[in-house]
């Protein structure tokens, strides 16, 4: 569908302009669970983009042999077994992590933008360019992570990466680190993202924003 | 725990939307409306009841025995990707309506984190069976508050003067994080 883009836009479009969690509003449960730290959302958004990476490659090379009926259950299976693998490694080598992210590490399975981007993307392209897709991806969707860690974090803990860095005076806002800090600040974020993306802002309809909702 | 307390806990306390921000993908999709939330909400319940009850006894009665519990994610989210495909078949023999109302939404429901959540939770929390079963509905009635609930507010947000910037999904946020705010009010009850 977009072979008429260079491979450069194919790598970057991921992680401003159709950034999966900024424009479509995909894979929000993990954006707004672990994000209480920004250690949590660096890992979470690591190990997303690995599963995405990953299944990517099978899939984009399996694409002629998937029968067309059951490619969603086959594509989950795909995108199950890298899950498992990086829960597996998470708790061998990072337990911390590992306990802190918790049931959020299995959920990758059902975070609807890997699934997401096998249907629109690997599905249809070859391995080059699903590779380039999937890493931009991952890319935009960690950023977005880390973005939201870090805010969360030096609003609700006064740290950064788990080092304090505001002084004394600081009274930290608990709820920041809570669940409604989560929705507050990413709706901020979006809307922020909507008032970046459009400085004209007299001219283009803020509807056409709208539209990611179906995710 | 008392089943009441569970099911209480699981609906209200530890809402799953609201608290453990699953299944926020329907949450922020189908929730246009109080009539679709409605009915996006009972097939969430019907397939979570259902869910507790297969993947408890897949993980009890298949994996624990053959030391097959590796397998875990790769056979909860095809139990429930074939429930899901079930569900719709019956819903568009059943009801044409219902089904043109669901739409795209009911394949869906196989990404929706709140159900393989569900399952992952049983077995973490190591509830006996009927206990998880007690969760799922709970956990399903929850959904569905919170969806009927941002449902309304919703629709009468079509009228109130937003910012032109928080328009869509910037609004939307911002309006589950009050409530949110609101459920957090329910923590400590139990």
């Amino acid at each position: 569908m977009s072979s008429k883009i260079s491979p450069l836009a194919e790598f970057t479009k991921g992680i401003w302009k159709d950034n999966p969690v900024m424009a479509s509003l995909l894979g929000l449960c993990p954006v707004l669970a672990v994000t209480n730290a920004a250690m949590n959302g660096l890992a979470m958004g690591l190990a997303t983009t690995f599963v995405l990476v990953t299944s990517s490659l099978i899939i984009s090379a399996l694409r002629n042999f998937i029968p067309h009926q059951v490619r969603i259950a086959g594509y989950i299976v795909i995108i199950a077994t890298f899950v498992t693998v990086a829960d597996r490694f998470l708790a061998a080598f990072m337990p911390d992590i590992s306990a802190s992210l918790g049931p959020y590490i299995p959920l990758i399975v059902v975070n609807c933008l890997i699934l997401g981007r096998q249907e629109a993307f690997s599905s249809k392209n070859g391995i080059g360019r699903s590779l380039l897709d999937s890493l931009g991806m991952g890319i935009g969707f960690t950023l977005v992570l880390i973005t939201l860690g870090v805010i969360r974090e030096i609003l609700g803990s006064g740290s950064i990466f788990g080092a304090a860095i505001m002084g004394d005076w600081f009274t930290p806002w608990m709820v920041m680190i809570l669940p409604p800090g989560a929705f507050l600040t990413l709706g901020i974020l979006i809307a922020l993202a909507n008032w970046f993306n459009d400085p004209s802002s007299s001219l283009t309809s803020p509807r056409s924003k709208d539209k990611g909702a179906a995710s | 725990m008392s089943y009441f307390l569970l099911f209480f806990s699981a609906a209200i306390v530890n809402n799953f939307v609201l608290s453990y921000f699953l299944g926020i993908c329907p949450f922020v999709g189908v929730s246009k409306k109080v009539s679709s939330a409605v009915s996006m909400g009972m097939a969430v319940t019907f397939v979570m009841l259902i869910t507790a009850v297969v993947t408890w006894l897949i993980y009890h009665l298949i994996l624990v025995p053959f030391d097959l519990v590796i397998l875990q994610y790769v056979s909860f989210i095809l139990v429930i990707a074939s429930l899901v495909q079930l569900v719709e078949m019956f819903i568009r023999k059943v009801s044409k309506p219902l089904y043109d109302t669901l739409g795209i939404f009911l394949p869906l429901i196989t990404t929706n984190c709140a159900i393989l959540g569900l399952a992952l939770f049983s077995v973490l929390r190591d509830y006996a069976f009927l206990e998880s079963v007690v969760f799922g509905l709970g956990a399903g009635a929850g959904f569905t508050l919170a969806l009927v609930i941002m449902a309304g507010i919703r629709e009468e947000l079509e009228l109130a003067p937003v910012p032109k910037y928080f328009q869509g999904a910037g609004i939307t946020m911002i309006v589950a994080g009050g409530l949110a705010l609101a459920f957090m009010g329910f923590a400590g009850m139990i």
